[in-house]
């Protein structure tokens, strides 16, 4: 629900980057974000929202198209989007909202905005080449299962993250 | 029928029950299973750098295309990054270029297309087919109340998986559950979001979230909660026993795989099929159905 009482967004001129809207437009899954005008249904059915009201997607698509660039790359409820798709099925505009997060939160990493857990998280890839390994424990207790061996690290993921 | 089957990250590791059961029952359904040497599908890292998440995936679906294999994924995310990338590249001649140009110079890789990608529900679904499945049910499971939760990846985005189920209203798993003889119970959180995606963010939103469909599950009477993907598992069946004890509630809610559920259907013992690692006690189920664990 939107309450009456959800601060209003104030802007400073000076800080407006025009370049950012059209950076965004230039990542994948940002393409389509200046066709947003504004309907607040991605808000209406966000399952985050319903948990974390500072949590705002229409606000981000805003606060993104008038350029605020430093606020929003900062800002950590980029972060928050679950990516369960709900809005991207209602958005009457074809905008998607989770697609433009992704490309939003692309951008924040390449300015070296990133988040401690996505820090970890691409650590554990360049260590292991997947989300989880498959460690010694694991190993065993597939084995003891009668599941396959499977190889522990995948180097090729490795590769491809490379710098 | 011959699929590789691709595990993604979190199944060979975490959720081992998964994996058993729709091994087992892949081999009754007469299903070759081949194991790849797949890597991460890419979705973890879309977050970071979406190109790079593309080219993770057209990797995988490259090393499918040199066997000349359709994927069967068991992972929702799995899917979805899998057959997006499949779509998108197919649909759009520049992200194929970036996405090769990386593949090329990384791995000396080329991805074009041509992989068939489904959830093995989807598959059971549209390829082997209820009515079919129905056909070789040796223990229905009379009188067993299911809650599905379908998850999001599995039918969502619709555009990404050209609409094979509705993205808001899906039957595809309601169908799969009443082929085993149990019954679905509709229920009003039915469609909501795990939370898995953003555990590793926010731990508070992702466990609220997956309380709350609980927490609507323990006022009507289920035996079981099934579910398709591992995240899913984790946060209903893993995270339900530090939820109950956090906030001082008893769920006791038994959450099975699918692959679990129709195990038991074509008459799989139970311990061949991986209940020993669920987290929530599913032994009253067992008892109901006329399976000792």
């Amino acid at each position: 629900m939107v309450t009456m009482t959800e601060k209003s967004i104030v802007v400073d001129v000076s800080e407006l980057k025009s370049r950012f809207p059209r950076n965004v437009m230039k990542q994948p899954g940002g393409e389509a974000i200046q066709k947003c005008f504004q309907c607040a249904v991605c808000v209406a059915n966000c399952p985050i929202r319903a948990i974390e009201a500072g949590y705002n997607p229409r606000r981000i698509i805003k606060m993104t198209l008038l350029g605020m660039k430093d606020r929003v790359l900062s800002e950590e409820f980029i972060w928050l989007c679950s990516v369960c798709f709900l809005c991207q099925e209602r958005c009457p505009q074809e905008v998607r909202p989770p697609e433009v997060m992704n490309a939003i939160k692309n951008l924040a990493v390449k300015e070296g905005i990133i988040p401690p857990a996505i820090n970890k998280l691409i650590e554990a890839f360049k260590e292991n080449g997947r989300l989880y390994p498959i460690d010694e424990f694991a190993a065993e207790e597939r084995d003891y299962m009668g599941l396959p061996k499977l190889s522990e690290k995948s180097n090729f993921v490795k590769k491809i993250l490379e710098k | 029928m011959k699929y590789a089957l691709f595990l993604g990250c979190t199944i060979p590791s975490r959720a081992l029950n998964y994996e058993l059961s729709t091994r087992k029952v892949a081999e009754v359904l007469g299903i070759e299973l081949v194991d790849l040497d797949f890597g991460c599908c890419g979705f973890p890292l879309a977050a970071v750098d979406e190109i790079k998440a593309f080219a993770l995936a057209a990797g995988n679906l490259s090393l499918a295309k040199k066997h000349n294999l359709p994927i069967l994924a068991l992972c929702s995310a799995c899917a979805e990054a899998l057959t997006k990338t499949e779509t998108s590249l197919a649909e759009r001649e520049d992200l194929s270029k970036r996405v090769n140009r990386l593949l090329k110079t990384r791995l000396g890789l080329e991805y074009r297309g041509g992989v068939s990608i489904k959830h093995f529900a989807r598959f059971l679904y549209e390829d082997f087919g209820i009515d079919n499945l129905k056909k070789i049910i040796k223990r229905p499971l009379k009188g067993v109340k299911i809650a599905n939760h379908y998850g999001c990846h599995y039918m969502r985005p619709s555009e990404v998986y050209q609409n094979f189920d509705d993205p808001l209203f899906p039957v595809s798993l309601d169908l799969l559950v009443e082929a085993t003889g149990a019954e679905n119970t509709n229920y009003k959180t039915k469609m909501e979001c795990c939370g898995g995606a953003i555990a590793g963010m926010n731990e508070n939103i992702a466990m609220k979230l997956a309380e709350t469909k609980l927490d609507d599950l323990s006022k009507i009477e289920v035996d079981a909660m099934v579910v398709i993907c591992p995240f899913c598992s984790i946060m209903y069946d893993k995270q339900q026993v530090l939820i109950s004890e956090a906030e001082g509630k008893n769920f006791e809610i038994p959450v099975l795989y699918y692959p679990q559920l129709l195990g038991l259907a074509l008459g799989i013992e139970p311990d061949e099929l991986g209940f020993d690692l669920n987290a929530t006690s599913v032994e009253k189920l067992l008892k109901k159905i006329g399976v000792e664990e």
